[in-house]
């Protein structure tokens, strides 16, 4: 890492510095939630710097794409301007204050970047880059830890993923009690979305297959360079809601009905819990691909491609429920 | 020979991002919605197109060239039909072309 | 050592446009200054790639491209809707 990089980093962080602030200054929401998608643009970029391609593709598609489209579907249902709150700020101020100090006082602990006698560094790293080669053979390590070492807490995560779809059906799901319900024109992309802008229709539409493309490209290349099911999920979700803003949200629903988005969601724990069962009924542990196939890389190839095909089917599922029930929320 | 790809290379990226510097200092300084885009779109075709030729020279002919090229079709597509789409919302909801003004009123005498 | 002028340069930009977003001042300044800061971000992924030696990492620098595109029609779609809801409160105010 050179001087310039670190200075690169610096400056990054100076902008994000400022974009929060202005983000907890401001009382207009619209304008927070385009700074927050800055915010997440500068973070991306760090995670990227530091080498952390998959985290920063992660960071590209959710933070400042599908989460800015979110809040804009909320801000559609909400009024502009946050709501002067009083109470309790210097109560707020303290508390802010100390978990800052205690959160400063943790860094000294912190080992430098880079630092070859740093923990993370010691403890199973050096086995994973080292086995890699080995055991799964695949040139993105960060593929090889998250869907085979570590192939229990990816498995947790896509339940976190299924359960927090759930979760907001079931908070969002169901029509707001007490409150008038507005035409489906009234509503984030509602029954046309943008039909009546033909330029960006025309140029939306042409690039919608490329897109999907593209996600099949980050879906299945994940082994070889950054990306995965999560990332790709992502990406196809995002496709559809450009569909969605383009046709109108009903338009979007038709093409992929609520059924079919959950039993989406729903498959992609089943396939990767079942991948495992099926490792232990050949013979192995659970989620131990290498009985899936005559010699153990291979099993490891197609464990990994399995599990991740089912990560991004839960995940384009759940993203799109979520952009449904805030888009249709209140609508007749 | 690679001294020579370099040496282009370096003259497109510098200048390259010139033009985003200009682009991005027009953005900041012009004096209305409309002249500040017409800065901002300097920086996503002059800037984006000799940024990424000058990395295409660096990558030769390989899978980088291409996502470099998708990269540069995607913004020239996406960039002005952005533009057109802010320009269009911004025009409905009222916003004049400030500079149009002293050109329609009245001389004054 | 070839990208240190155009890395300075798209970072200045960077921060120029981080500015034009902070003092808007309508809604469209910022929603301009958040597209341009995209693509901005996008031309230095791709300059980083090569610059820290990761080229393959391109990929990232083409998801911002279509990542960003779908955020500007977003705030097109938003703005439709709220034009749409003023609309109706004027007509119910009458």
């Amino acid at each position: 890492m050179t001087v310039f990089t670190v200075f690169f980093i610096i400056f990054l962080l100076t902008l994000m510095v400022i974009t929060a602030l202005a983000i907890v200054q401001t009382k207009n929401l619209f304008a927070a939630a385009m700074l927050s998608g800055i915010f997440s643009l500068m973070s991306a970029m760090i995670f990227f710097l530091l080498d952390a391609a998959d985290v920063a593709l992660t960071e590209a598609a959710v933070g400042a794409g599908i989460s800015t489209v979110l809040f804009l579907g909320a801000l559609a249902l909400t009024a502009e301007n946050e709501r002067a709150g009083t109470a309790g700020r210097a109560a707020a101020l303290a508390v802010v204050t100390v978990i800052t100090a205690v959160l400063v006082y943790a860094t000294f602990d912190m080992p430098r970047l880079g630092d070859p006698n740093a923990p993370a560094q010691l403890h199973v790293a050096p086995w994973y880059l080292e086995k890699t080669p080995e055991y799964i053979d695949v040139p993105n390590v960060v593929t090889a830890v998250l869907a085979s070492f570590r192939g229990y807490d990816t498995l947790g995560e896509t339940f976190v993923v299924f359960t927090a779809g759930i979760g907001v059906l079931f908070l969002l799901g169901k029509a707001p009690v007490g409150q008038p319900k507005v035409s489906p024109a009234m509503t984030f992309a509602g029954k046309t979305g943008l039909r009546h802008y033909q330029i960006p229709r025309v140029v939306g539409r042409l690039l919608i297959p490329f897109i999907l493309l593209f996600a099949l490209y980050v879906q299945f290349h994940g082994d070889y360079s950054p990306g995965g099911g999560f990332q790709a999920g992502v990406i196809v979700a995002a496709s559809v809601v450009l569909y969605a803003l383009l046709e109108g949200e009903e338009q979007a629903r038709q093409a992929l009905p609520a059924w079919l988005l959950r039993l989406m969601a729903a498959t992609g724990p089943l396939i990767y819990g079942f991948t495992g069962v099926a490792c232990m009924l050949l013979g192995g542990n659970f989620l131990d691909y290498s009985v899936l196939a005559h010699d153990p890389v291979h099993g490891q190839h197609y464990g990994i491609l399995v599990i991740e095909a089912g990560v991004g089917v839960t995940v384009t599922g759940v993203l799109i429920s979520i952009f449904h029930s805030f888009a249709a929320r209140g609508a007749k | 020979m690679a001294m020579v790809v370099d040496v282009a290379s370096w003259v497109l990226l510098t200048v390259g991002g010139f033009f985003v510097l200009v682009g991005g200092i027009g953005a900041l300084r012009m004096p209305d919605l409309y002249t500040r885009m017409h800065a901002a779109s300097v920086t996503d075709s002059l800037g984006a197109m000799l940024v990424l030729g000058g990395l295409v020279l660096q990558a030769g002919i390989t899978l980088e060239t291409v996502k470099l090229a998708a990269i540069l079709i995607f913004m020239l597509f996406t960039s002005p039909t952005a533009a057109n789409a802010l320009a269009s919302a911004a025009l409905l909801a009222g916003i004049n072309p400030g500079l149009a003004k002293p050109w329609r009123q009245e001389p004054r005498s | 050592m070839i990208y240190y002028a155009v890395i300075v340069a798209i970072l200045v930009t960077m921060a120029l446009a981080l500015a034009r977003a902070l003092i808007g001042p309508t809604v469209y300044d910022r929603v301009l200054a958040v597209n341009m800061l995209g693509t901005k971000t996008v031309l230095l992924l791709a300059v980083a790639a090569f610059f820290i030696g990761r080229p393959d990492f391109l990929d990232l620098a083409l998801t911002y491209a279509l990542i960003n595109f779908i955020g500007v029609l977003a705030v097109l779609e938003f703005f439709r809707v709220r034009a749409q809801r003023s609309l109706a409160e004027e007509k119910e105010g009458e």
